[in-house]
């Protein structure tokens, strides 16, 4: 997960689902208008919102360090087919992106992120489904990410001491089935407390 | 959605963000990596069904555009829905809740092959009736080159669906979790 970084800049102070529609709409207005100076204006944008964050030049690089051969690539296919000006644009567009999308993380804690997006997510309450219960779920996706880290790291202790550790199938089955009888326990214990998401504020 | 199922819903979009803790391979030409995570949509509904599997990955893709670093590589953000990978992205709730609907509808006499065969028309054929011409578009290369490209995916889907199939029996069998419909 992208650390969050603290602090008190305008960044940091910008509510959570202005930012996330912000990058919504800077990512609808670049695909629906691939223009090189749209592209590179996104870019120096956010480049300027990085120094605004103070964010380190070192999160700035660890954001673009996994997309770089994607980038790579799609320039170079981009230049061979169509100019470097199509690929110029490809590749500032996604990075563009990517790093605005990194700074809606590097800026804003979990919580206020988990919370913006119920707020967020109101208008499906006509449609059947409960702010409350998607927040729920959301929150409990988050914290079941680093239980099944720990879960497969144990079974995969045990499985080595079988001699099983070539194995996927015999990694993956008890990991799951410990994780579906958790999720049962954690149902059963929510229930217990009474909890009513018709009547819960958050 | 009674608690249990959002418990359900949640574990299974845990899942699939986990799978993307395998560090994945990015193919030349389309720009779309190889990922375990691919095998989150057909766990997902071949275990927890339709309702609950397709509401999982919706949340998965939900969380992702919020720009939560849960997609392989630790990216996230708009702009994976956005780029080459997208369309496959999107269509993986499509995906868990067909795989889920058939598997439930063939539950009391489903043989290992019919089960491959679900996971296949699901896993396979749908996302990328979907992925295909989305990377064209996004790519801005031609129709077969997008295919030709993405044609390096099979071998690695192949195998997931095998993986998927095996793992899902065994904990469908340790842990009946589904209903016949």
């Amino acid at each position: 997960m992208t650390p969050y970084v603290p602090g008190r800049s305008p960044v940091h102070r910008c509510p959570p689902g202005a930012k996330i529609l912000t990058l919504v709409a800077a990512g609808t207005i670049l695909f629906a208008w691939p223009r090189l100076d749209f592209a590179l204006a996104a870019l120096a944008g956010a480049g300027l919102l990085y120094g605004l964050a103070a964010i380190p030049a070192r999160l700035v690089l660890a954001q673009l360090r996994p997309l770089a051969w994607i980038l790579a690539v799609l320039a170079l296919v981009q230049l061979a087919l169509d100019g470097w000006q199509a690929g110029l644009l490809v590749a500032a567009r996604l990075a563009a992106l990517v790093l605005l999308a990194g700074l809606v993380t590097l800026t804003t804690r979990s919580s206020d992120l988990i919370e913006a997006l119920q707020r967020g997510l109101a208008w499906l309450r006509p449609l059947g489904a409960n702010p409350a219960k998607v927040g729920l779920a959301i929150a409990l996706t988050l914290r079941f990410i680093p239980v099944l880290a720990a879960i497969t790291a144990e079974v995969r202790e045990a499985q080595r001491a079988r001699g099983l550790e070539g194995s996927l199938v015999a990694l993956a089955v008890p990991v799951v089935v410990r994780m579906l009888k958790m999720s049962d326990d954690i149902a059963a214990a929510i229930d217990a407390r009474s909890y009513d998401p018709d009547r819960a504020d958050g | 959605m009674s608690t249990r199922d959002i418990v359900f819903v949640a574990l299974f979009a845990a899942l699939t963000a986990a799978l993307g803790l395998f560090p994945p391979v990015t193919l030349p030409v389309v720009g779309v990596p190889i990922t375990a995570q691919s095998m989150g949509p057909m766990l997902a509904g071949a275990i927890a069904g339709a309702k609950r599997g397709g509401a999982a990955l919706a949340l998965f893709v939900v969380l992702v555009c919020a720009g939560l670093p849960l997609m392989a590589g630790g990216r996230g953000g708009l702009g994976i829905v956005m780029g080459p990978g997208g369309g496959f992205v999107l269509m993986w709730p499509v995906a868990a809740f067909v795989i889920g609907f058939l598997v439930e509808r063939n539950l009391k006499a489903l043989t290992v092959w019919k089960e491959a065969l679900i996971l296949v028309l699901g896993g396979i054929v749908l996302t990328y009736a979907v992925g295909i011409p989305w990377i064209a578009a996004v790519a801005r290369i031609d129709l077969a080159k997008a295919a030709i490209g993405s044609a390096w995916f099979l071998p690695g889907d192949a195998v997931k669906v095998v993986l998927a199939v095996l793992i899902a029996r065994a904990v469908r069998r340790a842990y009946p979790t589904l209903q016949p419909r």
